[in-house]
């Protein structure tokens, strides 16, 4: 947003400040590859101030409050700013503490996530020499960003332990919450019979109730227990902690937004982007990048006063890790679950929608490239716009 | 498509939840449960009425939610409609599967 407002805004009347806690940014797709070796840590992280803009102010602090009604944050330091327009963009955290005994004895020795940069880190460290057994993949509940993430890390454990010569010591469970291995019912389709094809076992409509240190189980409301050597999980997604204390956020401390202007239902001047909101679409970058052309029209409409007219449709790109270097695509939006054909140019490709192929692969891989030279420094993907095409798809 | 249930028709999805809440009534709801295995009890009926309400105010429904909802904790609200709660409930309650799953 802010490499894309100094170039619309005339900055003799306005100061453009972005406050970020974190002097450093990181690239948290790389953080699938972190545990399997695939990436080192210095591959998902970079100063923020690279990316940033010389005609923006950086301040390195906490948000502590977000008080709309005297357009003020204030500052952990005690310090207070006062805004004409503000952007929420804080994202989203796992809160482990959401489930009884998740952060108990066994966190970061049999337990681990992969959703924070320590968490992939010592899951790698613990992958080096662990032996085998049950290793259960897990989601807690939704929305979790990036919701295709835990399948892709089950399909890599499984080429890891392949190319190890292991795969017969690890029996590989993927418990979820959903009915099924994805959000989207065609997708679904496609996913579980790559789960069969890998001898991934799946358990799914598993709400679970708490982590059992002593046994290793987890167990749910309804009864249902499942054993683990090694549990990766992905604890509760949740807004920042700011937006709880502020008391502006829903039961997830996600900010109510609305869907298509991104405008907050917390005030008229406030926008959303990227995870922070509660939109009905994936917590994902691509939609963040989508977002942001959307969020900067109508920024701009709202600083002269005109109605917000663009409007966002939920437009979602990403690519699915299927291991043995090769990965899917998805494409899609509000209305349009994912389905197949050829993407960005219709009929050509060169990748693959919702079929597994070498380039698509390459694709992921590419992405990174992309996040850091393209996305955060607001230029447009090639052939990609910000709303969702509909050529070249088999509907 | 079309599904006959106590003499009358609705609209279902092939999951079989109502594509019409204006179809809905409390007799449909009770046929609707009992298809589940569960028969109503008042108990079951505030849970439903809750459910009914939010998706009236266009409130997305999620497990976490109702059970902060002060009408069931999640314990009972698995009790009273089993294995799948949200599904089951919200099938008898005659209103479309949440999507608090993108
Ligand atoms: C394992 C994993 C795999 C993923 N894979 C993909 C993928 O393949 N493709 C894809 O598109 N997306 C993927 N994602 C999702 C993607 O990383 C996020 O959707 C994206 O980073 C969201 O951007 P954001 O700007 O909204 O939030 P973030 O990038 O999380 O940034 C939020 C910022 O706000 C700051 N902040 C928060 N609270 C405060 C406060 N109170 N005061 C000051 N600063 C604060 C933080 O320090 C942080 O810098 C993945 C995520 C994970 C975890």
């Amino acid at each position: 947003m802010a490499n894309q407002l100094v170039k619309e805004l005339d900055l003799k009347s306005w100061n453009i400040i972005i406050i970020d806690e974190n002097d450093k940014h990181y690239y948290q797709p790389g953080f699938l590859f972190l545990p399997f070796g695939q990436y080192k840590e210095e591959d998902v992280v970079r100063p923020i101030k690279e990316f940033l803009p010389d005609e923006v102010t950086f301040i390195q602090e906490k948000v502590k409050t977000i008080t709309s009604d005297k357009n003020a944050v204030t500052l952990s330091g005690g310090k207070e700013l006062l805004y004409d327009i503000l952007i929420i963009a804080t994202g989203s955290r796992i809160d482990p503490q959401e489930v009884e005994g998740m952060k108990g004895i066994e966190w970061r020795k049999s337990v681990y996530d992969f959703y924070s940069f320590d968490g992939a880190v010592a899951l790698r460290d613990k992958l080096i020499d662990w032996e085998g057994g049950k290793l259960v993949v897990h989601i807690t509940e939704m929305p979790i960003k990036c919701p295709v993430a835990p399948l892709e890390f089950s399909f890599l454990a499984d080429t890891f332990f392949k190319k190890k010569n292991m795969r017969d010591k690890v029996e590989i469970t993927y418990v979820t919450p959903l009915s099924g291995a994805f959000t989207k019912p065609r997708a679904t389709k496609k996913l579980e019979y790559l789960l069969k094809e890998k001898h991934i076992h799946i358990v799914s409509d598993f709400a679970v109730e708490k982590i059992d240190n002593e046994n290793r189980t987890i167990l749910d409301y309804s009864g249902k227990v499942v054993p683990f050597d090694l549990l990766v999980t992905v604890p509760t997604n949740k807004g920042s902690q700011v937006i709880e204390d502020s008391g502006i956020g829903d039961d997830l401390s996600f900010v109510p937004t609305d869907k298509g202007t991104l405008q907050s239902k917390v005030a008229k001047n406030i926008f959303v982007i990227g995870d922070a909101t509660n939109v009905p679409t994936s917590k994902a970058g691509s939609v963040a990048h989508f977002e942001a052309d959307i969020l900067l029209e109508n920024v701009l409409s709202f600083i002269r006063h005109e109605e917000l007219s663009a409007s966002f449709d939920g437009h979602a790109n990403c690519f699915i890790e299927t291991g043995g270097n090769k990965a899917l695509l998805i494409d899609f939006n509000y209305e349009h679950e994912p389905v197949e054909g050829t993407f960005p140019i219709a009929g050509i490709g060169p990748l693959r929608l919702l079929k597994e192929s070498r380039i698509n692969h390459f694709g992921k891989l590419a992405f990174r490239w992309v996040y850091w030279n393209l996305l955060l420094k607001a230029r447009p993907i090639p052939f990609v716009s910000s709303k969702m095409s509909t050529a070249g798809k088999n509907f | 498509m079309e599904k006959l249930i106590i003499g009358r028709s609705i609209d279902v999805n092939e999951e079989g939840f109502m594509n019409q809440f204006s179809q809905w009534t409390r007799e449909i709801g009770e046929a609707l449960a009992l298809e589940n295995n569960i028969s109503l009890s008042p108990r079951h009926w505030e849970v439903i009425d809750y459910i009914q309400k939010e998706y009236k105010n266009d409130s997305p429904l999620s497990i976490r939610k109702i059970g902060k909802s002060g009408v069931v904790d999640i314990k009972e609200f698995y009790e009273l409609f089993p294995d799948a709660p949200l599904k089951t409930a919200t099938k008898i309650a005659g209103i479309p599967k949440p999507v608090s799953c993108i």
